[in-house]
């Protein structure tokens, strides 16, 4: 496909109306509620450089959660149960200290979430995680953006949809993705471009029906989730002169009954290197929780609900549409 | 105006409400149920009117539907055989013609 990029990146700067103040002009107001969820990035490390990313992730990165952070991290979930733990990366698989952090996590929640773009998970290197996975009855929610080869290839890098797909049929044949067994196989899709994501009701089918009929793949459940203009992302966007209007987009599809849902609500998010945001998309935005850094080690226990949360334009993307959680 | 088309009028399609507000509530409300989930999902219906609109060329609505077809959900694959489509109905009904021309042209012959 022919491009058309714009040069100039500062076009959106001064023009999109603060977040804040948005939220504001429709009596609203996000402030933390109880806190059930920590998430935790490992790092920035991935074998892929997915165009999406809002953390700019990638084999070139070198950021990644170390021994005493991860210790820090596992104490810290000892002393405070949260209903949910969520891992993320980058790739988690390729922290050193994911195998520890995965047995020891487990034993602190009910419900452990691991982050997977399958390709680093399906490598070749990684069966003992993938049988670690399985014997915790961790929850696998992975990245499948389109049931399209070229459209997934084109945001994902050449070759990632076939490697997904191998990966899918692997953790099914592992018991992954059925309604029986109860190891529960989610996929994420995010657009492949500057626009918002389908129904996740109707896309949900349409995945079903596809991969089952093409690879006889199961899964638990689809989420469609807008991208963040942050990382990578924001980059293309500035790059192709779309960032202004897929704001403009965002803006336009704000709708004031996400805020009841939004995850920054509920959830903690501690960095690789062991500082605390109230999101995922904050801690790529370096904006840290209470706008101030607070490292894991000094936290005793969870925020207090009825505290602020830091927010930015880029939290458009979860009020758009029916949300992010 | 420098040129007959601009990309922002589409965003002020309800100002033709301005005048003869009835008919444009009635026209918007039919619309909106046009292309509300019914027997065809709504991304089956956004590519027909994406088809639809190559055949009419109607650039504001080429515009709009390609937005909508990615939004719910169809890739480009799928978007360029729904413009084929319509591209073989047009060609098919330009050539079907054809036989009108040769009925024509068989009557006044030797």
């Amino acid at each position: 496909m022919n491009k058309h990029f714009a040069t100039d990146d500062t076009v959106f700067s001064g023009q999109i109306k603060p977040f804040a103040q948005t939220l504001a002009g429709h009596g609203l107001e996000i402030r933390r509620e109880e806190t059930s969820t920590l998430q935790i990035n490992t790092g920035l490390v991935c074998n892929q450089s997915c165009a999406h990313c809002h953390l700019d992730a990638g084999p070139h990165r070198p950021e990644s959660m170390d021994l005493i952070t991860a210790e820090q991290v596992i104490d810290y979930a000892s002393r405070n149960r949260f209903e949910t733990i969520d891992i993320t990366g980058g790739a988690p698989e390729l922290n050193p200290h994911i195998s520890m952090l995965v047995s020891e996590l487990r034993k602190h929640t009910s419900r452990l979430l691991f982050r997977s773009n399958l390709s680093a998970l399906n490598n070749g290197q990684n069966d003992d995680l993938m049988g670690l996975l399985q014997k915790n009855r961790v929850v696998i929610v992975s990245s499948f953006p389109s049931i399209n080869q070229s459209q997934s290839d084109v945001q994902r890098g050449e070759g990632v949809f076939v490697k997904s797909i191998d990966a899918l049929q692997r953790l099914n044949s592992l018991g992954y993705g059925s309604a029986e067994n109860g190891l529960e196989l989610d996929l994420v899709s995010n657009p492949a471009g500057a626009f918002l994501p389908p129904s996740q009701e109707q896309a949900a089918k349409r995945f079903r029906q596809t991969l089952q009929r093409k690879w006889d793949i199961t899964f638990n459940n689809l989420y469609c989730f807008a991208n963040v203009p942050l990382g990578r992302f924001r980059k293309w966007l500035k790059y192709s002169g779309n960032l202004n209007p897929y704001l403009e987009h965002l803006i336009s599809a704000f709708n004031p009954c996400s805020a009841g849902g939004v995850m920054c609500k509920s959830l903690i998010s501690v960095s690789w290197d062991g500082y605390l945001y109230d999101c995922d998309f904050n801690l790529a935005a370096g904006l840290p929780m209470n706008r101030r850094k607070t490292h894991i080690s000094e936290m005793q226990g969870k925020p207090l609900p009825d505290t602020s949360i830091a927010l930015a334009d880029h939290c458009y993307t979860c009020m758009a549409g029916t949300g992010f959680t | 105006m420098d040129t007959y088309y601009d990309p922002k009028d589409l965003t002020a399609f309800s100002d033709m409400g301005k005048q003869a507000p009835e008919l444009a509530k009635a026209f918007f409300e039919y619309y909106n149920k046009v292309f509300a989930e019914g027997e065809l999902s709504e991304r089956e219906k956004a590519l027909i009117a994406l088809a639809v609109a190559h055949a009419v060329q109607c650039t504001y609505c080429i515009d709009a539907y390609t937005r909508a077809c990615l939004e719910k959900g169809s890739n480009l694959d799928e978007m360029t055989e729904a413009v084929h489509v319509a591209t073989a109905i047009r060609g098919g009904a330009s050539l079907v013609h054809g036989l009108q021309m040769r009925n024509v042209a068989s009557k006044l012959s030797m």
